[in-house]
C-alpha cells in the first residue's frame, strides 16, 4: 500500500471517467438501496415460517424460493443485506474513530513511548487476523450483534492507527507544516487543519476496503453462529443452514454467497476507484 | 550472516515471551474468575471452588503464570477440562490435520498465484492481463467457506469425486487424508491466490523497469530468459513477505473451513474450547497460535536475507 | 571493403495520435570495421536513443524507420529473433548507470559467464573460468576470488570494469559506450577511458562513444557527429572538430568549454535551451538558438556542405566558414 498522500483531496478526472468507481459505486448503491426498501418493504415477511411451502425453487410468488422453514429467500436477503451493512458502517465507524485518533496523536508524538506503546499495541493485534480476534472477542463477550460489531471494530483500530500514522506523518514532514509552527501554530490546530484534510482521502479508501472486510467477517461469525442471532436473517447465517439442505435445494447455497460476494466485490471496486481519483500517480504505476 | 540470525533470535524470543504474557492477562486475569467463567452462569458456589482447587486456580496470579509458562517449556500443557485428557495430545492430533491443510492451501495459492501475477505483469494492459485482474477481485470477494460450500456441492454431493466432510486419519492411508483435505485446501487457497497473484503482477513490473533488465536484453537474452532469470528472484521478496504472513490468516481461516468441512483439527478445536469455555485449552491454544505467527514472521525475514544478499548486513 | 555499420536516413519517431513526434531524424553514419566513432550532444539530442536504436532496445512506442545495416544484413523491420542473436555476440553495449545495470541478485561471475553460455553454449565451468581472464583483463585485481562477489561489494569504477567485461565476453565486432563514465569520478574516468581504448584496440572492435562530455569523445574517436534536436548538425575527423568547428552549434560547444585560453571571464553559453521533441520545428533544429537562421532555416532540413574533411548541416555559407 503506498504511503503516498495527495495534497488535499481533488477529484483528479471526472470520477464517471473511472471504471472501478462506476461500478463499484453502481453495485454498492444497489444494495444500500434494497437495504433501505426492506425497512419499509419487502415481498414477504422475512421471518414468517410457512412450512408447507418449505424448500421450493424460485417461481412468481418467491422470486428466490422458499428455505427449510419456509420462509421466502428474497426477503431475507433483504433484510439481511441491512444487518450487513449496519454492523459494516459501525464497525468501521469504530474503528476509523478510535484509529484515526490514536494514529494522529502518535504521529504528533512520534518518536515518544506514547508513540512506541500504540504501535506495539497495534503490531500485536495485527498477529491475530480478524476472525480469530473476533471469535475470541465473541466468545467472551457472548455471541450477538452488537458484540460481533465490537469485535470487528477493535480490529479495525489498529489498521486505521497505522495508515493515520504513517499518512500523517508525511504531512508532518512536509514544509508547510513547518511555516505552520513558525508561525506559532499549535500542534493541535496544525493537526486539525493541515494534518486531517490531506490524509482525508487515504483514510476513505481504507475505509471502503475495511467496510469489504467486515462485510466478510460478519458472515463469518453469522455462520459460525457468533455474529446476528436467529430469528433476525443474516447472509451468514443463511449459508450454514443451508448446508444441511445441500441435497434437496442446493440453491439455497447459492443466493446468500452470491449476495455477500456481490457486496464486497462492489466495495472493493469502490475503493479502487476512489484511490484512482484520489492518487492518479497510484493509477498511472499500476496500469 | 551469523550476527543477523543471531539478532533476530533474540527478538523471536522476547516477542514469544511478551506474546505469552499478554494472553495469560487477557484470558485469566481479565475475566476475573476463570472459574467462574469455565462453569458457567448455572454453576453454584461448591462447584466452582471446586473446580477452582482442582486446576490450581486458587493460586496467586503470577504463580500461575510462572507455573504455565513452565509447563509449556516442558510440554506439559495441562488438562483440558472438557475432554479430560492431556492438552498437548489433543493438539498434537488435532494439528495432523491442520497443518497440512494450511501447507496444502500456500501451496496451491502460490504455484497458481505466482504463474498468474507474472503473465499478467509480462503482459500488462492486454486483454490477459485483465483477465487475471478480474479473476483476482471476484477471488477477493468471494467468502472462503461459501466457495467450499460449494465445492462440495459440485464435486462431493453432484459429482462424488470428493467426501463432503470428514477426516479419515492419516492412518488409513495416505490418499485417502489428502482427498479429504483437497476441497478445504482450495476453499482457503481462493483468497490467498488472488492475493498472491496480485502483488507478484506489481512486483514484477516494478522490477521491470530496473537497468538489469535492459542490461540482460543487451545481452542478448529473450524476454522469456530475462524473465525467468533476472526479473522473478528479484521481484520475489515482496511475495514471500506475504506468503508468510498470509500463513497465519490462513490458521485462521482454518477455523471456518474446519466447520465447513467438519475436519477434527486445531480450528474446530479452539471453536469448541471456546463455546464451553473451557479457558485452559483456549490459552495454550491461543500462545501456540501467536507463536506459530511469530515464528513466521522470523522465517521469512531469514527468507528475505537469503534472496536478497545486500539486507546480510543489517 | 563495405561497412561494418550503416544507416540511412534513420528516423525513429514516437507514434502519437496527431502526429509522430520525431526524436532522431534522417541519421547516416557509417562505421567499419576497427573504427572508432563519438556521437555527442546535450540531453534530449537523441543519442542515447541511436545507440539503443542500433541494438533493437527502443521503447514499444517508438518506430524506427529507415535503414539499418549490420554487417550487410539489413536490421529495419526489427525482427527481434535476429536481434537476439546479434545483441551481446556482435554488438555489445555498456550503460551509464553502473550501479543498476547490474543484477544485485547474481555474483558478477555469472552474469559475465552468462553471455557466453547463452550465446557460444559454453558449460558453466569454462566460462566462468573465461570470466575470471576477462575480469583479470579489465583490471579487478584477484580475479578469481572475485568472481563469487556481489554487484554491491565493489566500487562504481569496478562496477563498470564488471559491465566491460560484460560486454567483451563474446567477442563482438561492436561495443557502444553510452556515456560509461558520467557516474564516476573524475578521477576513475581517466583509468576506465583508458581501459576501453586499450581493449577496443586489442580486439580490434569497432566502438561507438557516445557523451555530452567532448572531453570523453576527444580521447577515444577518431571522427565525431555533433547531433541536436535528433539531427546531425556537423560531422567529422574529431580533430577537425575542435581546431575548426564549421556549424555555429559546434562552434558554440568549443567556446562553452572553460579553460580555452582565457582564464577568467564569463563562461561562453549558448543562449536558449533545447526545445522538447513535440514542439520541433520541421527545419533545422538549431534555428531557434542560432544567430544566423532565417526562415528557410526553420522549415527545410539544412543541406551537406563538405568543407575540407567534415561535412556540415547548414543552410547560410556565411554562418560555416
Amino acid at each position: 500500500m503506498a504511503g503516498g498522500v495527495a495534497a488535499a483531496p481533488r477529484a483528479g478526472r471526472s470520477p464517471w471517467r473511472h471504471p472501478s468507481f462506476v461500478i463499484g459505486g453502481a453495485i454498492v448503491g444497489c444494495i444500500v438501496v434494497v437495504a433501505l426498501v426492506s425497512l419499509v418493504w419487502t415481498p414477504w415477511p422475512a421471518t414468517k415460517m410457512n412450512i408447507p411451502h418449505k424448500l421450493l425453487g424460485p417461481s412468481a410468488e418467491h422470486w428466490l424460493g422458499t428455505d427449510h422453514f419456509g420462509r421466502d429467500v428474497a426477503s431475507m436477503l433483504m433484510v439481511g443485506a441491512r444487518n450487513s451493512l449496519a454492523v459494516g458502517f459501525v464497525a468501521v465507524g469504530i474503528g476509523m474513530l478510535f484509529g484515526v485518533t490514536l494514529g494522529t496523536l502518535s504521529a504528533a508524538k512520534s518518536g515518544t513511548w506514547l508513540d512506541e506503546a500504540i504501535m506495539r499495541s497495534a503490531d500485536f493485534t495485527f498477529a491475530f487476523p480478524a476472525v480469530l480476534s473476533a471469535v475470541m472477542i465473541t466468545a467472551l463477550l457472548g455471541p450477538g450483534v452488537v458484540n460481533a460489531i465490537i469485535a470487528i471494530g477493535i480490529y479495525n483500530i489498529p489498521v486505521f492507527a497505522r495508515l493515520t500514522r504513517s499518512g500523517a506523518l508525511q504531512v508532518w514532514a512536509k514544509d508547510f507544516t513547518l511555516a505552520a509552527r513558525a508561525a506559532g501554530k499549535t500542534t493541535v490546530q496544525i493537526t486539525l487543519r493541515h494534518v486531517i484534510p490531506n490524509i482525508g482521502g487515504l483514510i476513505i479508501v481504507q475505509g471502503t476496503v475495511q467496510f469489504a472486510t467486515a462485510i466478510l467477517a460478519e458472515a463469518g461469525l453469522s455462520y459460525l453462529g457468533l455474529g446476528t442471532q436467529p430469528p433476525n436473517p443474516s447472509w451468514g447465517r443463511m449459508l450454514f443452514e443451508a448446508q444441511t439442505y445441500m441435497q434437496r435445494q442446493p440453491l439455497l447455497a447459492v443466493f446468500p454467497g452470491l449476495s455477500i460476494a456481490l457486496a464486497v466485490l462492489g466495495c472493493n471496486l469502490l475503493g479502487d476507484g476512489l484511490r484512482d481519483i484520489f492518487d492518479p500517480r497510484v493509477a498511472r504505476s499500476r496500469a | 550472516m551469523p550476527a543477523f540470525v543471531l539478532r533476530r533470535v533474540l527478538g523471536l524470543l522476547a516477542t514469544l515471551a511478551a506474546t505469552a504474557l499478554i494472553v495469560f492477562i487477557v484470558l485469566e486475569i481479565l475475566p476475573g474468575d476463570p472459574a467462574a467463567v469455565m462453569m458457567g452462569v448455572n454453576a453454584t458456589p461448591e462447584t466452582i471452588a471446586a473446580v477452582r482447587l482442582e486446576y490450581g486456580l486458587d493460586q496467586p496470579a503470577a504463580v500461575r503464570f510462572v507455573h504455565w509458562i513452565g509447563g509449556l517449556l516442558r510440554g506439559d500443557l495441562g488438562n483440558s477440562y472438557t475432554y479430560k485428557v492431556p492438552i498437548s495430545g489433543l493438539i498434537a492430533e488435532r494439528a495432523q490435520v491442520t497443518l497440512p491443510l494450511a501447507v496444502m492451501a500456500v501451496l496451491t495459492a502460490s504455484s497458481i498465484g505466482i504463474p498468474l501475477g507474472v503473465v499478467a505483469a509480462a503482459r500488462a494492459n492486454t486483454r490477459w492481463d485483465a483477465a487475471v485482474m478480474a479473476l483476482s477481485q471476484i477471488g477477493l470477494a468471494v467468502p472462503n467457506f461459501w466457495f467450499g460450500i460449494l465445492l462440495v456441492l459440485t464435486f462431493a454431493v453432484t459429482l462424488g469425486w470428493f467426501p463432503s466432510g470428514g477426516f479419515p486419519g492419516w492412518g488409513a492411508g495416505l490418499w485417502p487424508g489428502v482427498q479429504a483435505l483437497l476441497l478445504p485446501a482450495l476453499a482457503l487457497a481462493l483468497p490467498q491466490g488472488a492475493i498472491i497473484a496480485r502483488l507478484t503482477r506489481s512486483a514484477v513490473l516494478e522490477a521491470l523497469q530496473e537497468d538489469y533488465v535492459r542490461t540482460a536484453r543487451a545481452k542478448g537474452l529473450t524476454w522469456r530468459q530475462t524473465l525467468t532469470r533476472h526479473v522473478v528472484r528479484n521481484a520475489m521478496p515482496p511475495v514471500v513477505t506475504i506468503l508468510g504472513l498470509q500463513f497465519s490468516v490462513l490458521v485462521a481461516g482454518a477455523i471456518i473451513i474446519e466447520n465447513v468441512f467438519s475436519l477434527p483439527g486445531l480450528g474446530r478445536l479452539m471453536f469448541q474450547s471456546i463455546a464451553q469455555h473451557d479457558i485452559i485449552v483456549v490459552k495454550d491454544l491461543v500462545v501456540l497460535f501467536a507463536g506459530l505467527v511469530v515464528t513466521m514472521n522470523f522465517i521469512v525475514d531469514l527468507a528475505y536475507g537469503w534472496i536478497d544478499p545486500r539486507l546480510r548486513k543489517t | 571493403m563495405s561497412a561494418l555499420l550503416s544507416t540511412a536516413n534513420l528516423t525513429i519517431a514516437l507514434e502519437s495520435g496527431e502526429a509522430p513526434v520525431s526524436i532522431v531524424r534522417g541519421l547516416n553514419l557509417t562505421l567499419n570495421a576497427g573504427e572508432t566513432l563519438g556521437i555527442v550532444g546535450e540531453s534530449g539530442s537523441g543519442k542515447s536513443m541511436t545507440a539503443l536504436a542500433l541494438m533493437g532496445l527502443i521503447p514499444s512506442a517508438m518506430r524506427a524507420s529507415g535503414s539499418l545495416r549490420f554487417e550487410g544484413q539489413e536490421l529495419l523491420p526489427y525482427d527481434e529473433a535476429r536481434m537476439t542473436r546479434l545483441r551481446g555476440a556482435r554488438i555489445a553495449m555498456i550503460f551509464q548507470e553502473p550501479m543498476t545495470a547490474l543484477n544485485p541478485v547474481h555474483r558478477i561471475g555469472r552474469q559475465i559467464a552468462e553471455g557466453l553460455m547463452l550465446h557460444e553454449g559454453t558449460g558453466e565451468a569454462a566460462a566462468l573460468a573465461e570470466a575470471a581472464r576477462l575480469l583479470d583483463r579489465v583490471g579487478i585485481s584477484q580475479a578469481a576470488e572475485r568472481l563469487g562477489a556481489y554487484p554491491h561489494e565493489l566500487s562504481g569504477g569496478q562496477r563498470q570494469r564488471v559491465m566491460i567485461a560484460m560486454a567483451l565476453a563474446c567477442r563482438p565486432e561492436l561495443l557502444i559506450a553510452d556515456e560509461p563514465t558520467s557516474a564516476l569520478d573524475v578521477t576513475v574516468q581517466a583509468q576506465l577511458l583508458e581501459l576501453i581504448r586499450d581493449v577496443v584496440a586489442e580486439r580490434t572492435m569497432a566502438l561507438i562513444i557516445i557523451s555530452h562530455d567532448l572531453g570523453v569523445v576527444a580521447e577515444l574517436a577518431e571522427r565525431t557527429i555533433v547531433l541536436y534536436g535528433g539531427a546531425v548538425m556537423e560531422e567529422g575527423p574529431t580533430r577537425a572538430l575542435f581546431t575548426a568547428p564549421h556549424h555555429p552549434y559546434t562552434r558554440g560547444l568549443i567556446a562553452a568549454l572553460p579553460g580555452r585560453g582565457r582564464r577568467r571571464g564569463r563562461l561562453t553559453a549558448i543562449a536558449g535551451s533545447v526545445p522538447p521533441p513535440h514542439l520541433m520545428a520541421a527545419g533545422c533544429p538549431f534555428h531557434g538558438r542560432c544567430k544566423y537562421s532565417g526562415e528557410d532555416c526553420r522549415v527545410m532540413m539544412p543541406p551537406v556542405t563538405q568543407l575540407g574533411q567534415s561535412l556540415v548541416h547548414c543552410h547560410r555559407e556565411e554562418a560555416i566558414h
